[in-house]
């Protein structure tokens, strides 16, 4: 009787410890090993199982005689997953990613350089390829570009009186601004957010003006910041700007108010179920001409696996993603710009209001380009934070880039 | 006695096997992030160089240390006190016990109901400098909006704002418990003395709810030291750094950026970790002191 007492407590006890160690290692260790199927991962969940991207995946693993498994992420989580992943030695395959992550995970010696897996990324136009060069080498290829343009309300420039073609230069478009606000409607909106994004909307006016990134304190820069900050003294733009991310700042674009909005290709779905006319023109540089913006978009990469047979195989599947016959349904689902000259000439025949983009996309520049490489985040955080405190009013122009150029020349 | 000692001990293995897996792994994995010099490619393939405490020399060396330290306590202290204070109101006037306070205190509950991004949200809608509610309903009186989120000088007190909100309904419930548990007859005496009701609350009911006020506020405290998701979603802990706490920096550092800078990100964590432990310290020491006297 007494020892069945203590065997039950025992057992119970130890029940009790194993399922709380269950609980503790949680999923995981799925991954990895080397008969699995190849693994892509990507940043568009927005894409499920019965779509044409899916289908693609499939149709390039079957090309290369290999079954593929795919798995979607939310884009600012990807890059923590892979880290994590490429720590354990379980990362994917072929790894679709944001650009300017590439050069990071490049140095990080988590993907395998284009020239050591026979990757092959000439067919894509070199101002798109840069974004993704360290030291020479070119990792991963571009599945396609997006970058930044100008939204406007046919409505509102009409009623203001403004001719959207004869907008080519600051000062034009300065002008518009103000016949706009004269005619008892709302300017522009745009997203100067303090993160990476407030950056990405900012960097087509500071290279506009001329600005590089080597020289946050440059007078060009001052110049593109005290724009930004003239707009919000004369209530061309609304204050949110400073909180906006370009989401909420297309909501408010998609009010109506609004004459014009900074946003991405990526919103040309959205700008289709808009309640009113729309149309788009290229960023104006300070002195005329179209502005370089910057390059978003993803890199179909090849993570280091350690097994050169299977890097091969993955690199084919890479190529075939982005091979000019099968990408071009891939960027039209993406709403993106072709990395491929050749496959841009079809989209602007098919569709030519994507003129503008295309010419946007080829006037753009890598914010990882250069040879910035991984150096882009550093200098991107001072930038972000001396925009904000312009426009915010807490330090002067001159006095915010000075400390941003500081911070960004001290940091390692 | 050694069967008696095993029993124990087999009971005991799934809590100190919890703890140790749950708890002092990532707490150990912490800290020892924040003494190496991690970069991307040391994170991945191992090797990181031992620096010691240089990651917290940095870290308080950077002027946003003080900010963010700066605004945690306020972000912290404010919240508490609102928090704690109208929780108590409520929680007085609940236990009164009038028709319908116990539909009307379930209302008080869904701010704890809802998932915080819906909060964080709704509230970053309404204090909107545009198209803000807020400002909508201070227009309607006369007066001249203001920009919650995007002033330097605003974006802390909104979060503050919002956060109290959140936190109110938690320091309602307990407190409201530990009204319930004081004895009638105490006010009844007091009554009797002919005590104002300010007078019984002052010394009969304030002091009575001591032990319950202390953990309450103990809670909150470390509750509110780790508040990172109302902040991050409502103002990124912008403009320009101006709503920051050391728990969003921790986040922006690790994570933030395309280039992760674990080490300086783990080691604001573990200030933060330790300004916990402190509070906890020092609420077990003035628990020991009031059971001893």
């Amino acid at each position: 009787m007494k020892r069945s007492t203590f065997g039950r407590r025992v057992t119970v006890a130890l029940v009790t410890a194993g399922l709380s160690l269950t609980a503790c290692s949680s999923a995981g260790d799925t991954a990895g090993g080397t008969a699995a199927p190849f693994a892509v991962w990507d940043p568009y969940p927005q894409f499920d199982a019965s779509s044409e991207w899916v289908k693609v995946i499939e149709k390039c693993g079957t090309e290369a005689g290999v079954a593929v498994e795919r798995q979607a992420y939310d884009t600012s989580d990807l890059t923590n997953k892979v880290l994590l992943a490429a720590q354990q030695g379980t990362a994917p395959n072929v790894l679709v990613v944001d650009n300017p992550v590439v050069s990071t995970l490049a140095e990080g010696g988590v993907l395998k350089a284009n020239q050591d897996t026979g990757l092959d990324a000439s067919q894509a136009s070199p101002n798109l390829v840069a974004a993704g060069e360290v030291d020479g080498k070119a990792y991963g290829v571009p599945i396609g570009a997006n970058t930044l343009a100008l939204y406007y309300n046919k409505a509102v420039l009409a009623q203001a009186g403004v001719d959207p073609a004869s907008l080519t230069d600051w000062a034009s478009l300065d002008a518009a601004l103000a016949k706009v606000v004269g005619a008892g409607k709302k300017g522009i909106t745009f997203s100067a957010i303090g993160t990476e994004e407030g950056s990405f909307q900012f960097l087509p006016w500071f290279w506009g003006a001329g600005a590089q990134l080597t020289d946050l304190s440059s007078t060009q820069a001052v110049a593109a910041v005290e724009l930004w900050k003239s707009w919000l003294d004369k209530r061309y733009a609304p204050n949110s700007v400073v909180g906006n991310t370009q989401t909420t700042s297309w909501q408010e674009f998609a009010t109506g108010e609004y004459a014009f909005a900074e946003n991405g290709t990526w919103q040309l779905g959205n700008a289709a179920k808009l309640g009113f006319e729309h149309g788009v023109i290229p960023i104006p540089s300070r002195d005329g001409g179209v502005a370089p913006g910057p390059t978003g978009g993803e890199f179909v990469t090849v993570p280091v696996q350690g097994a050169a047979d299977r890097e091969a195989t993955a690199a084919k599947i890479a190529g075939c993603l982005t091979d000019a016959d099968t990408v071009a349904a891939t960027d039209s689902a993406l709403t993106y710009v072709s990395a491929i000259p050749s496959v841009q000439e079809q989209q602007v025949a098919e569709r030519p209001e994507l003129k503008v983009w295309v010419d946007a996309v080829q006037a753009a520049k890598g914010r990882t380009g250069d040879g910035r490489g991984t150096r882009y985040p550093r200098i991107s955080q001072p930038l972000w934070t001396a925009v904000q405190a312009v426009l915010t009013g807490s330090k002067p122009a001159a006095e915010a880039l000075k400390d941003a150029q500081t911070a960004a020349a001290s940091a390692k | 006695m050694f069967r008696k000692n095993l029993v124990g001990w087999a009971f005991l293995v799934p809590l100190v096997a919890y703890l140790l897996l749950c708890y002092g792994y990532p707490l150990l994995t912490t800290v020892d992030l924040s003494i190496r010099d991690y970069t991307v490619r040391t994170f991945v393939h191992g090797g990181a160089q031992v620096i010691g405490l240089a990651n917290y020399g940095d870290v308080f060396a950077d002027p946003v240390f003080r900010t963010a330290l700066l605004n945690t306590v306020v972000f912290t202290v404010a919240s508490l006190v609102f928090q704690y204070g109208i929780g108590l109101a409520l929680a007085l006037f609940f236990s009164r016990r009038f028709r319908l306070s116990a539909t009307l205190r379930a209302l008080f509950l869904v701010p704890w109901l809802l998932p915080l991004i819906v909060s964080a949200s709704t509230w970053a809608w309404m204090f909107n400098s545009e198209a803000g509610v807020v400002n909508a309903a201070l227009a309607w009186f006369g007066l001249d909006g203001v920009n919650w989120l995007t002033s330097p000088d605003w974006s802390l007190v909104s979060v503050i704002v919002a956060n109290t909100w959140i936190g109110i309904p938690f320091n309602l419930v307990v407190l409201y418990s530990g009204l319930r548990n004081i004895p009638a007859e105490v006010h009844e005496a007091a009554a009797l003395d002919g005590a104002s009701s300010w007078q019984a609350f002052r010394h009969v009911t304030f002091p009575m709810l001591r032990p319950v006020s202390a953990v309450t506020l103990l809670l909150g405290l470390v509750y509110t030291l780790k508040v990172f998701d109302i902040i991050w979603i409502m103002t990124r802990g912008g403009p320009g750094g101006s709503s920051t706490t050391l728990a969003t920096w921790s986040y922006e550092l690790g994570f933030g950026s395309m280039l992760p800078r674990f080490g300086p990100s783990s080691a604001v964590g573990n200030v933060l970790i330790l300004m916990a432990v402190v509070a906890g310290l020092v609420y077990v020491r003035s628990q020991r002191h009031r059971e001893a006297s």
